[in-house]
């Protein structure tokens, strides 16, 4: 089979494709409806593996390949689960040290100006 | 794979762990895809570590500021007369994204039916969605820089915002004009039949295919992370 290509029927392809919009056009109502808090976490982290699984998927024929290739290329980047773990309780732990030694902060948010 | 398959040299391809168990220790190569392929699969992993370390990167400022983080919304809201939409321009750009790698996808089906001229079309379609991309988000960075973004401070808040949104997508948008001119080359070897004094093999159109989906799948993340969230 790998010597004569990822030949898949056409449907498949316009099928994700129209998912793909779909849920893209979910993921920007979650802005659009100003979703706050856990809700709109979790809704955006949802279409985005949805839609990243789709490309993998689907559209980068991981799914046909053969199962060492699979995990010689989706294994590694579970590594980064652990990097994000590390730097996001080194970041809560510089903030609070931010907090400690510099104070609160003074600055308001600004509204940009449209054009 | 839920069954064996005959590989070329005529061996019986095991499916599950026993396949894989058989690809790393037989004296053979490890992957029955060709070359070029596996190597393209390679390059993205090692970018997907590099925009992994951005994409970290940005979250380490945003929590460990104290500054509030200006609200993106609001940010890249854009108005056409009537009262600012938000987001709008980068709905717009990762519509744009998700049709062309859907063109792609196309593409690459129509090269290994060997019909050179829809894989031509479909191929230009999807650089100038790239090409098309890319100049909006020349205009988002114009119209951030007008209204004061740097990246050592902008007027909306936490400093460390400018240095992180041109980072991250000024080194997506490097990835899209680098896919733009990769595929166009593509494109028109596929037409003057540069591949097919090559033994008429269109993987190739595959391998750039696997870049461009790449690029849609980064814009993913970008677009959850740093617009969204």
């Amino acid at each position: 089979m790998a010597e004569q290509g990822q030949q898949h029927p056409i449907k498949i392809y316009l099928w994700i494709w129209l998912l793909l919009f779909v849920v893209s056009f979910f993921s920007y109502m979650v802005d659009y409806l100003q979703f706050q808090g856990a809700l709109r976490w979790t809704l955006i982290l949802i279409f985005m593996f949805v839609k990243a699984g789709f490309i993998v998927a689907i559209f980068m024929h991981m799914q046909w390949e053969r199962l060492a290739l699979k995990i010689a290329i989706l294994g590694p980047p579970v590594a980064i689960l652990v990097l994000i773990w590390l730097m996001s309780y080194e970041g809560l732990y510089i903030e609070d040290t931010r907090l400690e030694y510099y104070g609160e902060s003074t600055m308001e948010p600004q509204t940009p100006a449209h054009h | 794979m839920s069954e064996a398959v005959l590989s070329s040299g005529g061996e019986i391809e095991a499916p599950g762990t026993k396949g894989v168990a058989d690809d790393f220790s037989r004296d053979k190569q490890v992957f029955g895809v060709p070359w070029g392929k596996a190597m393209m699969w390679i390059f993205l992993l090692s970018d997907t570590f590099i925009f992994s370390c951005f994409l970290v990167g940005y979250m380490s400022v945003r929590i460990s500021t104290t500054d509030p983080w200006p609200i993106p919304s609001e940010v890249f809201a854009l108005s056409f007369g009537g009262d600012p939409i938000p987001l709008i321009l980068i709905a717009i750009m990762t519509f744009i994204l998700i049709t062309s790698s859907g063109t792609m996808a196309m593409a690459v089906n129509m090269g290994y039916r060997k019909d050179r001229n829809k894989t031509f079309w479909l191929m230009v379609a999807t650089a100038i969605l790239g090409a098309s991309f890319v100049g909006m988000q020349a205009f988002e960075w114009t119209k951030l820089i007008q209204e004061g973004v740097r990246p050592w401070g902008n007027p909306f808040g936490a400093a460390q915002f400018g240095s992180s949104f041109f980072m991250i997508t000024g080194f997506h948008g490097l990835h899209v004009s680098a896919g733009v001119i990769y595929l166009l080359v593509v494109a028109f070897r596929v037409k003057t039949g540069f591949y097919e004094r090559r033994g008429g093999n269109y993987e190739i159109v595959e391998v750039a295919g696997l870049y461009w989906h790449f690029v849609d799948l980064v814009w993913v993340f970008i677009f959850a992370f740093f617009y969204l969230w």
